[in-house]
């Protein structure tokens, strides 16, 4: 099989809040249907780095290109990037009050999709995909978010990437505050909507949602940068060692390749 | 991602276009401007008035005279007085087939989709344009069971005693300035009358309508709920955009009998050259419940303040209130409750939308007076901003007489955050989609009160009024 190009590429990537340097060139290169993990301390910059692939508009890209399809989407609106096929899980989703969970999602569908969708054929859409994910029918009539305990908003993050089927889905710290059974709901739900042409960056602190959603590279990011990539076996070794033990590794491997 | 002088230029467009438009004057009889007691004792002689209520009127125009014009609240030193017209006459009679009302006329209703509404999902239409109503219909089988529909010059005229017996009760002239203005120069509005146990179950619908320019329009509405009945009665309003200034001016009396129950609904979409004064009061009795819906939405400068008084034991009144204020705008919104006798329960409940640099303040005033033991009362408001050129203001008053009494309080000032536009951008909605949808989420609590095809409506005009550049 001839070499496939990459359809997701980010080149050195710098990015500022309020002056202040958070990212400092990143890497990264993702084919079709590949899974992503991009693993890290707190504050190492996994959570701007979802932020600015979704396009917040308090990120600002100093240096660098995030390629799509070959096209740079660093200056698109976050509408406009949803519509090429990006999708963003919150770590903090925000609740809607007064806004039906079917509701919004059949207009953002419709915005996404940019066609017409009736309400009886989106319906029916919707509540195949609840049942996939064993979500509670009910919860379809709810207002978005509003009121729902830690788990709830982030097995409905997946619900709405079910919804919208993205080519590239970016989740960011899906398994942050869940306990064990709900890390693995929302584990399973993530593998039963990937297919081949899709393609996940899962953000994470903690390796076990991996066991779940297991990725083809591991990335490990410290200070704004991918310090280290390998294959699944990197997280593994994580979760044996801790990130104090690995960094120092790392760190002790790259200042003798310096010395060398 | 700010708004721009274009989309604000595009949403004014639009309600130009809808409900702006004008028709060339045709009035019969336009009253010369300025406020002379000449004028006064002309309408009453052109209505054929019995003397006591022309009395009524002199005494009314006496007080508005006397009364400052208020200095809380919005800004009223600019109201043209001497430049408006009070009185403009646009047929000698009033049609009960949209056949007898002048093509003109017909044609604007046509547009505001009043006929076609009337055969959906009315019980009864009372359509007025200028100073008068033109047109009003009521279902033959309600009529048979006594309930009376009428235009308030008809009322007085065919219900003379009944008609005197409450009018001007509720809401003396002495209460206010406008309230003084709209007794000298009332002209139009609706008397209902609903007699005991008759549930009028599907919604009358009063329309009004100002053409002229530099008009000044009164309408009263008196409303009678007797022991055990129903009435919604709901009101819309509209008006040609000019560069001149509008005023429109009513007074709205309502009884609500032992009982009883009456819902009264307004979506005001005055044009942005109108002020809107207007005082609304309901007194009611034991047991009976009064609930005000009050959206407004238009005008220069609204100031509005439905009001229930709680007279007997058990009496309850809700009042909930939606005002958005955009370029421009000040709405000055709110609700009273007044509780004078004891296990009495009221409830206001208001949420405003400021955009544009417009203002909306919300004014409450909750009063127990000594004796209405166990009162029971809510207050909340809650206010939306859209950007940083606009502001919202809360000016709530609690006076209370009695000790044993149940209270609560609440008012919650909110932006529409980065984040919150930021999640529903990522989920493909522009911004303006977005804002909008916050919005219709917000106000979705009072929208939901509303009967379905106003419900859709309210929603619409909403998105109108907000940045929606895009057709």
């Amino acid at each position: 099989m001839a070499t496939e190009q990459p359809f997701f590429q980010i080149d050195d990537l710098h990015v500022e809040i309020e002056e202040n340097q958070i990212l400092r060139g990143v890497d990264l290169s993702v084919k079709r249907g590949e899974i992503h993990a991009i693993m890290g301390p707190n504050g190492s910059g996994k959570s701007t780095l979802a932020h600015t692939l979704m396009g917040h508009p308090s990120y600002e890209a100093t240096a660098g290109q995030v390629l799509y399809n070959g096209e740079d989407i660093l200056e698109r609106d976050p509408n406009d990037r949803a519509k090429l096929g990006i999708f963003l899980a919150f770590q903090y989703p925000l609740a809607i009050p007064g806004v039906s969970t079917l509701n919004f999602l059949r207009t953002s569908l419709k915005a996404v999709k940019q066609e017409e969708i009736s309400a009886r054929e989106f319906r029916r859409h919707l509540l195949d995909k609840m049942d996939m994910l064993k979500i509670n029918r009910e919860f379809a009539g709810r207002y978005l978010n509003d009121g729902f305990s830690g788990g709830e908003k982030k097995r409905m993050e997946i619900l709405q990437m079910a919804v919208l089927e993205p080519q590239l889905a970016i989740l960011d710290e899906i398994d942050s505050g869940l306990d064990i059974d709900a890390i693995r709901a929302v584990g399973e739900g993530i593998s039963s909507i990937m297919h081949p042409d899709m393609s996940i960056v899962i953000i994470t602190h903690y390796p076990r949602i991996l066991h779940y959603v297991k990725p083809d590279y591991v990335h490990i990011m410290v200070d704004g940068e991918i310090r280290q990539s390998g294959g699944f076996e990197l997280a593994e070794e994580l979760e044996a060692k801790g990130y104090d033990v690995l960094l120092k590794e790392v760190m002790v491997a790259s200042t003798q390749t310096q010395q060398a | 991602m700010a708004v721009t002088e274009k989309d604000i230029q595009e949403s004014k467009r639009v309600y130009k276009e809808k409900y702006g438009f004008a028709d060339p004057e045709q009035a019969i009889y336009k009253a010369p401007k300025g406020l002379d007691p000449e004028r006064v004792i002309e309408i009453s002689r052109m209505k054929n008035e019995p003397e006591w209520m022309l009395e009524f009127r002199l005494k009314s125009l006496e007080i508005f005279n006397k009364k400052p014009v208020p200095e809380w609240g919005a800004d009223l030193s600019h109201i043209p007085f001497d430049d408006l017209s009070y009185f403009v006459r646009t047929t000698e009679k009033q049609g009960t087939t949209w056949e007898d009302v002048p093509d003109y006329i017909k044609d604007t209703f046509d547009k505001l989709g009043i006929p076609e509404a009337e055969r959906k999902f009315l019980a009864g239409v009372s359509a007025q344009y200028e100073s008068e109503v033109v047109y009003h219909s009521i279902q033959k089988d309600l009529e048979a069971k006594g309930v009376i529909f009428l235009s308030t010059e008809e009322g007085l005229e065919q219900h003379p005693e009944l008609f005197r017996q409450y009018f001007g009760t509720v809401i003396p002239s002495a209460d206010n300035k406008f309230a003084a203005m709209n007794g000298a120069f009332w002209s139009g509005g609706s008397f209902v009358y609903v007699p005991k146990g008759v549930q009028v179950t599907i919604p009358l619908q009063a329309y009004f309508r100002i053409n002229a320019e530099q008009m000044g329009q009164f309408e009263r509405t008196l409303i009678i709920v007797d022991e055990g009945a129903y009435v919604h009665y709901v009101e819309g309003c509209t008006a040609p955009v000019y560069s001149t200034d509008s005023f429109h001016s009513g007074v709205i009396e309502i009884i609500v009998k032992k009982n009883a129950r009456c819902r009264y609904t307004t979506i005001q979409n005055w044009s942005t050259n109108v002020y809107n004064l207007v005082t609304q009061r309901s007194a009611v009795y034991e047991g009976g419940v009064m609930e005000w819906v009050d959206a407004n939405l238009g005008s220069s400068i609204t100031m509005k303040y439905p009001s229930v008084y709680l007279m007997e034991p058990g009496a309850k009144g809700d009042i909930l209130s939606i005002a958005y204020a955009g370029d421009g705008q000040v709405l000055d919104a709110g609700g009273k409750a007044v509780h004078v006798a004891p296990n009495t329960s009221s409830k206001i409940i208001s949420k405003s939308i400021s955009q544009h640099g417009g203002r909306t303040s919300f004014r409450g005033l909750l009063k127990i007076y000594k004796g209405a033991e166990s009162a029971k009362s809510a207050m909340r408001c809650d206010a939306l901003i859209l950007d940083s050129a606009s502001r919202s203001d809360t000016y709530p008053t609690i006076e209370i007489e009695e000790e044993q009494v149940n209270l609560g309080h609440e008012a919650v000032v909110s932006r529409i955050g980065e984040d919150q536009l930021f999640y529903l951008m990522s989920r493909g909605l522009s911004e303006s989609e977005a804002a909008g949808m916050i919005v219709s989420g917000f106000i979705e609590p009072i929208v939901k009160e509303l009967p379905m095809e106003y419900a859709v409506e309210m929603n619409r005009l909403i998105q109108l009024q907000m940045d929606k550049a895009v057709g």
